[in-house]
């Protein structure tokens, strides 16, 4: 804790922040992938698989 | 409503506290260990049932209390420390207040109400369809209604999580990227929320198909989305533990990461992948296709082992250089040597990246192989490999951050030091030999969840060899070890936490939000020599050995197995 002389502390450098650095830095973008990955590629490819299982006669 | 900004600082740590943060972490934190405490007792009786010579329980209670462990474990204890991790690693770890502590609270309870729900059903005695619950064994309603209402409370406790840390960057408690160890607990939350989710999708229509509205469940349908589910928080407990060890590293040693662009790297590929492994619980299934087992099982799964690789060569790397530049300089391990053994967060942490690697992970991948699964589906070799995972690796990693806490969370002096400084190793070591003697006994065909491996009376025998008998009894004696190191572990936390000496530390104090902006960062030098430190141009010289071992062992297992599939069904 300390106090508030410091209005902005991210102009310390002013290098620009990488790009991958950027992903990772946003939680939701994360958050977004994380669930679209599985979901595609485990959930509707396996479902589909399964609703193309010919039924027996 | 006002918002609380009653903060502490612990003076031993430099930890901040947020009040309703702190009561929330204990709450959840004591209600883990409870669940361990029952789930505890049930694993001793299920393991002297397993134990061929003692055979204990008969077969419906087997069943019942085999249900009952692998919940009270596997969900409740392990979801309850890590809800329990996530406030630590968000709200303590950025200093910046729990967001909407109320709803906190809510997903608190419902978990309680979900958990117990779900205990009496088991307990009911109508209800022991175990762990996976597959469609179209039937479980009373009860059953599934306590884990929807437990699950959405976890949901609710992902999102203040993620609420939190929008909080700490719209307050600014920290500047640029949120630390290590809070990213890792971000991967954890992200799997946690798809995991849920999955969760909903599958038990909701069962829990409608038990009370009689839905009137057909497809097993094949249930047992792929159910395992989205029970596979992915797998995945919740190997983030969470990574970053523990991590956490562990940085306060005993000082460690920095060796590269945080590295690890960060590694959780990512955690993000994009390790939840599609779960297809490996289905690779012996008729219906789905290879393409869909090979994709997700091999290409995709091999991409998130390899990160799982990086973080256990990144935290004793991290070590490495840390106890070097204390000047444990010698030869290739003078820094292991001279490590704090009897420090139990750090026996606990070290043992558990141990085993999780050596015999979690290879036998993991071994598994996780097409072919190569059907040496030992459904035999005791799978909870042989997840009891080095879930326990050796995140149950024990667990305990070691319980002995960081317990003075800084709960501020209370640790009680019995010296039967802490032996838990981990009578709790890590016993584990370690009852999976390796469970996977022992499953290679040569013992099932899992079995109530008699003799089969007596039963129309068509099997006779195990002698050796597989001997395995049984020694896995049950390892089994005994380790229930002895979680008696052990619970003296000791419910001991502190309630009788401990209590240390007197600054009270809460309101900090206002301008008050807790972080301090501008001090500028760092862009590549930190460690010049003076390993030999032949290696920093950590003694992890690339390591690594190489392990590599080696990794390599042997797999083709030796591959070897003996060939052998498993003579043709001839
Ligand atoms: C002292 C510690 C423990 C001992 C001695 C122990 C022992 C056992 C035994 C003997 C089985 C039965 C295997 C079979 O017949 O198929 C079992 C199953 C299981 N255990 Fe443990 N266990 C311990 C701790 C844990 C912990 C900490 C967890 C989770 C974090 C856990 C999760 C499970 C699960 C999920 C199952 C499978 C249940 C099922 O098949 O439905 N165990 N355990
Ligand atoms: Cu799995």
């Amino acid at each position: 804790m300390n106090n508030a002389s410091n209005e902005s502390p991210l102009d310390v450098d002013d290098e620009p922040v990488p790009a991958m650095q950027q992903i990772l830095d946003n939680p939701f973008l994360l958050l977004f992938i994380g669930i679209a990955m599985p979901t595609v590629l485990y959930i509707v490819w396996g479902v589909m698989e399964i609703v193309g299982i010919p039924v027996a006669k | 409503m006002a918002v609380n900004r009653m903060f502490r600082t612990c003076p031993s740590t430099g930890l901040v506290y947020h009040e309703p943060a702190e009561k929330l972490i204990r709450w959840n934190a004591v209600a883990a260990v409870v669940s361990l405490l029952v789930g505890g007792i049930l694993a001793l009786l299920v393991t002297l049932t397993r134990w061929p010579a003692v055979h204990l329980l008969p077969p419906d209670w087997f069943y019942l209390v085999l249900t009952a462990h692998g919940l009270d474990m596997l969900v409740f204890w392990i979801i309850f420390f890590e809800i329990a991790v996530l406030y630590f690693c968000s709200s303590v770890l950025l200093r910046c207040r729990l967001a909407m502590p109320g709803m906190a609270w809510l997903g608190f309870w419902l978990m309680i109400v979900g958990a117990l729900v779900n205990n009496v059903a088991v307990f009911r005695g109508d209800s022991s369809v175990m762990f996976t619950s597959y469609a179209p064994m039937g479980a009373h309603p009860a059953f599934y209604l306590g884990l929807i209402l437990f699950a959405v409370g976890a949901l609710i406790a992902c999102f203040v999580f993620f609420g939190t840390l929008v909080v700490a960057k719209a307050e600014r408690t920290y500047n640029g990227s949120v630390p290590l160890v809070t990213f890792g607990a971000v991967t954890a939350a992200i799997i946690a929320v798809f995991t849920i989710a999955s969760g909903a999708i599958i038990l909701i229509p069962t829990f409608l198909w038990s009370i009689g509205l839905v009137d057909y469940i497809d097993s094949l349908m249930y047992r792929t989305v159910w395992w989205a589910f029970g596979h992915s928080s797998q995945q919740i407990n190997v983030a969470a533990h990574v970053s523990v060890w991590y956490a562990i590293a940085a306060v005993v040693f000082g460690a920095k990461p060796m590269s945080e662009k590295v690890s960060r790297t590694a959780f990512f590929l955690y993000i994009c992948f390790l939840q599609l492994a779960s297809a490996h619980h289905l690779l012996a299934d008729p219906g789905l296709t290879s393409n869909w087992k090979i994709f997700n099982t091999s290409y995709a799964m091999y991409l998130a082992v390899l990160a799982s690789m990086v973080h256990g060569l990144t935290v004793p790397g991290a070590i490495e250089v840390a106890q070097r530049e204390k000047g444990f300089n010698r030869g290739l391990f003078e820094w292991l040597r001279k490590a704090p053994w009897s420090n139990p967060s750090f026996s606990a942490m070290f043992m558990s990246l141990i085993g999780f690697g050596f015999l979690g992970g290879i036998s993991g991948v071994m598994m996780g192989t097409e072919q190569l699964n059907l040496i030992i589906h459904n035999t005791i070799y799978v909870p042989g490999h997840f009891h080095a995972t879930v326990v050796v690796g995140t149950t024990l990693a667990f305990m070691g951050l319980t002995y960081f806490l317990i003075p800084t969370l709960f501020r209370r002096e640790m009680m019995f030091p010296g039967m802490a400084k032996w838990q981990p190793y009578v709790f890590g070591l016993g584990m370690m030999s009852f999976s390796l003697f469970m996977m022992g006994a499953g290679t040569l065909g013992v099932p899992r969840r079995h109530w008699d491996m003799t089969f007596a009376g039963n129309a068509l025998g099997y006779e195990f060899p002698g050796t597989a008998y001997l395995m049984m009894g020694i896995m049950a004696i390892s089994g005994l070890a380790a229930v002895v190191g979680g008696i052990m572990y619970l003296l000791i936390t419910v001991g502190s936490v309630f009788l401990g000496k209590k240390i007197q530390t600054p009270d809460f104090a309101r900090v206002a939000a301008r008050d807790g902006v972080a301090p501008k960062p001090v500028p760092q030098p862009v590549a930190v020599s460690h010049a003076g430190i390993g030999t032949a141009g290696f920093v950590a010289p003694g992890t690339f050995v390591l690594a190489l071992v392990f590599l080696t062992a990794f390599v042997l297992y797999y083709f030796v197995n591959w070897k003996y599939l060939s052998t498993v069904w003579p043709l001839s």
